[in-house]
């Protein structure tokens, strides 16, 4: 395998409201700081993820080349994913050999509608969406199945909040309180919030990384895997699909000093962690995690970002990131990160 | 000023899908109000069918088999507020149920009325629409098997109080409450009694005893009691002054957490007017304000 790392890593300040910028508008300042960081200004190869149905409009990825600059032509690519997904055909892509850097972007203003009843539009047509099953009323069907003890639930809200506040790229959200249901079992403070933002990433390969970055975050390991679609067929208190996603990047091959885990809902995070086998010492979504910010289709890259960032800042000498997609953690992605020259 | 504009995206009409002929199939069962599964290379059955086994991505058999309808509810959630695009517009059920004869397990809605009526296990059937057009909401929702049923029961008598209790309601009628002393033993009973339950004798001496007394155990009620002023309401036994049998009534005018053991007591009876041989003459007993008794 061909030496990538994370050598740059920016995100907008996330907003839970819409604060009136387009998507090409909102891109435009990670696009630049990640540019800034590196000095390049072209890349050997570009790629995006973000989802059409939060605005509504088809291809609306493509507008956001606008905030690029595509021209001379560029070699681009989109997925209908987290742009986590992005940054593995970009990792893919770097390993063929003929081109040694790449940008990944990924974008989202869940602000923009109902994003429980989007997600909807994400569900097998013939069987779940004609049901009218939103993302929170599925989220909760795996929370029971889970049967996590309410304390424990409350206190990973409490500790991401907390750890959201002190990220100025997170919203600031209260302690959780309150004994209403949303769905039962999950209250509403289980439920990541509606977020809007961007983020980007810079991957290099080989001396280029070197070059650009004093200390890359190098990409050990990175591997996604998926499980049945419809819940009825899975076991939906466990994520086999993360466990194998783990053990194919080599997550277990060593202690990782940090996890950011993609968990958009509290009993997510306990799915994950025995999932990941996540040592207790291990912290765990010290950027406070989607819990505390969720800009939908940025979500999962913000996850390797974070992870990248603990590693490329000397502050970890390994860290795991993970990304999920997909209705109660259908498909799930592991990377791991490591410092060193 | 962010300028805001509303911006719908619809297929009028809805999107066309093909089937093929796995769902299709289980989507035509569904119509003649049947449930099918489809059998995989490996025995086993999926419900709803998918084209191919998720375990081992093999095509799956030609082979469908009836299951159902019954079936057990996995795990559920409870959507305490339905939304506009959910199935039932009441509270109901999201449950994973596992059709009897199936291998897998059917998601859909569950109308249990309340969420105190899910529990692992419940049975549950479907419940069909009428108009039914080949759509996995040809069933409307779930329902719990049938577990319980109301059996209604009245019948109407004509009572008599009997000649003792009689007595102490024609006492009561003038406000005076009437007892029995017992000739053998000498206790005197309130109500008024014709036999000693200690000596089995007759008793034939009536005495009259006045309306004060002293509480000796009490019980707060929070169930609604149509005797009772409100709720929570205060039941005690009261030993009136020259009695050695306590009497159960109601006690007012005052807090139910204040009545305590040896609170002194007195009839509040009803105004003249409204009173007659029966015990809504006495309203209830409430404090003398007197210091308590030793019980």
């Amino acid at each position: 395998m061909r030496e990538v790392a994370v050598v740059a890593f920016a995100q907008t300040r996330h907003s839970a409201v819409d604060e009136g910028r387009s998507e090409p508008e909102m891109i435009l300042g990670p696009l630049e700081e990640v540019r800034r960081a590196t000095g390049l200004r072209r890349f050997g190869f570009t790629c995006s993820g973000s989802c059409d149905y939060l605005a509504g409009a088809p291809f609306s990825f493509v507008s956001a080349l606008d905030a690029l600059g595509a021209w001379p032509p560029i070699s681009e690519s989109h997925v209908e994913m987290d742009a986590a997904w992005a940054l593995y055909e970009a990792w893919a892509r770097l390993q063929h050999g003929d081109v040694d850097s790449a940008l990944v972007y990924g974008f989202g203003k869940s602000s923009q509608g109902d994003l429980r009843e989007i997600m909807t539009l994400q569900l097998d047509p013939y069987y779940l969406a004609p049901l009218g099953l939103d993302q929170v009323s599925l989220a909760a069907l795996q929370a029971s199945a889970v049967a996590a003890d309410r304390a424990e639930l409350d206190e990973i809200v409490r500790r991401s909040r907390a750890a959201g506040r002190a990220n100025p790229h997170a919203l600031d959200l209260p302690d959780p309180e309150g004994e209403e249901f949303e769905v039962a079992p999950l209250r509403p403070y289980d439920i990541a919030p509606i977020t809007d933002g961007a983020a980007a990433v810079v991957l290099a390969a080989g001396d280029l990384a070197r070059e650009l970055c004093e200390r890359p975050a190098w990409i050990k390991g990175v591997a996604h895997r998926i499980e049945p679609h419809y819940p009825g067929m899975r076991d939906l208190a466990r994520s086999a699909s993360a466990a194998e996603a783990a053990r194919a990047a080599g997550a277990g091959k060593g202690r990782p000093d940090v996890a950011e885990l993609h968990a958009q809902f509290s009993h997510e995070e306990i799915v994950l962690r025995r999932a990941l086998d996540i040592p207790a010492a291990t912290a765990v979504n010290p950027s406070g995690g989607p819990l505390a910010a969720n800009p939908v289709m940025a979500t999962g890259l913000i996850r390797i970002g974070e992870a990248a960032r603990h590693v490329m800042e000397g502050r970890a000498g390994r860290a795991v990131a993970h990304a999920a997609g997909g209705p109660c953690l259908q498909h799930n992605l592991v990377a791991v990160l490591e410092g060193g020259r | 000023m962010i300028q805001r504009t509303r911006h719908v995206l619809e297929f009028p009409g809805g999107y066309t899908r093909t089937t093929g002929p796995v769902i299709g199939r289980f989507l035509t069962e569904l119509r003649d109000r049947r449930l099918v599964g489809v059998r995989t290379a490996t025995g086993r059955t999926l419900v709803p069918p998918l084209e191919y086994d998720p375990d081992t991505g093999d095509a799956v058999t030609g082979e469908f088999v009836e299951v159902g309808p019954a079936g057990t509810v996995e795990s559920w959630s409870w959507a305490g507020s339905p939304r506009a695009g959910h199935p039932l517009d009441r509270p109901f059920a999201w449950a994973l149920i596992r059709l009897d004869g199936a291998d897998t397990s059917l998601l859909h809605a569950v109308d249990a009325g309340d969420v105190r009526a899910m529990r692992p296990s419940l049975r549950v059937r479907p419940r069909w629409r009428a108009e039914r057009t080949g759509h996995v909401t040809d069933i409307e929702c779930f329902v719990p098997e049938v577990t319980a049923m109301t059996a209604p029961v009245r019948v109407e008598y004509t009572v008599t109080p009997g000649l003792a209790l009689a007595r102490f309601l024609s006492g009561i009628a003038r406000g005076v409450f009437l007892g029995s002393r017992c000739g053998t033993c000498g206790k005197v009973y309130v109500p008024y009694r014709l036999s000693c339950p200690e000596c089995g004798v007759a008793v034939t001496e009536e005495v009259e005893l006045p309306d004060t007394g002293t509480v000796t155990t009490f019980a707060i009620n929070n169930l609604p009691d149509p005797r009772a002023p409100e709720v929570p309401f205060v039941s005690a036994y009261v030993l009136l002054d020259g009695a050695d049998i306590p009497m159960i009534v109601l006690i007012g005018g005052i807090p139910a957490h204040e009545v305590r053991e040896g609170m002194r007591v007195r009839a509040v009876w009803a105004p003249e007017s409204g009173r007659g041989p029966s015990m809504d003459s006495v309203r209830w007993f409430a404090p003398t304000g007197e210091p308590d008794e030793e019980v």
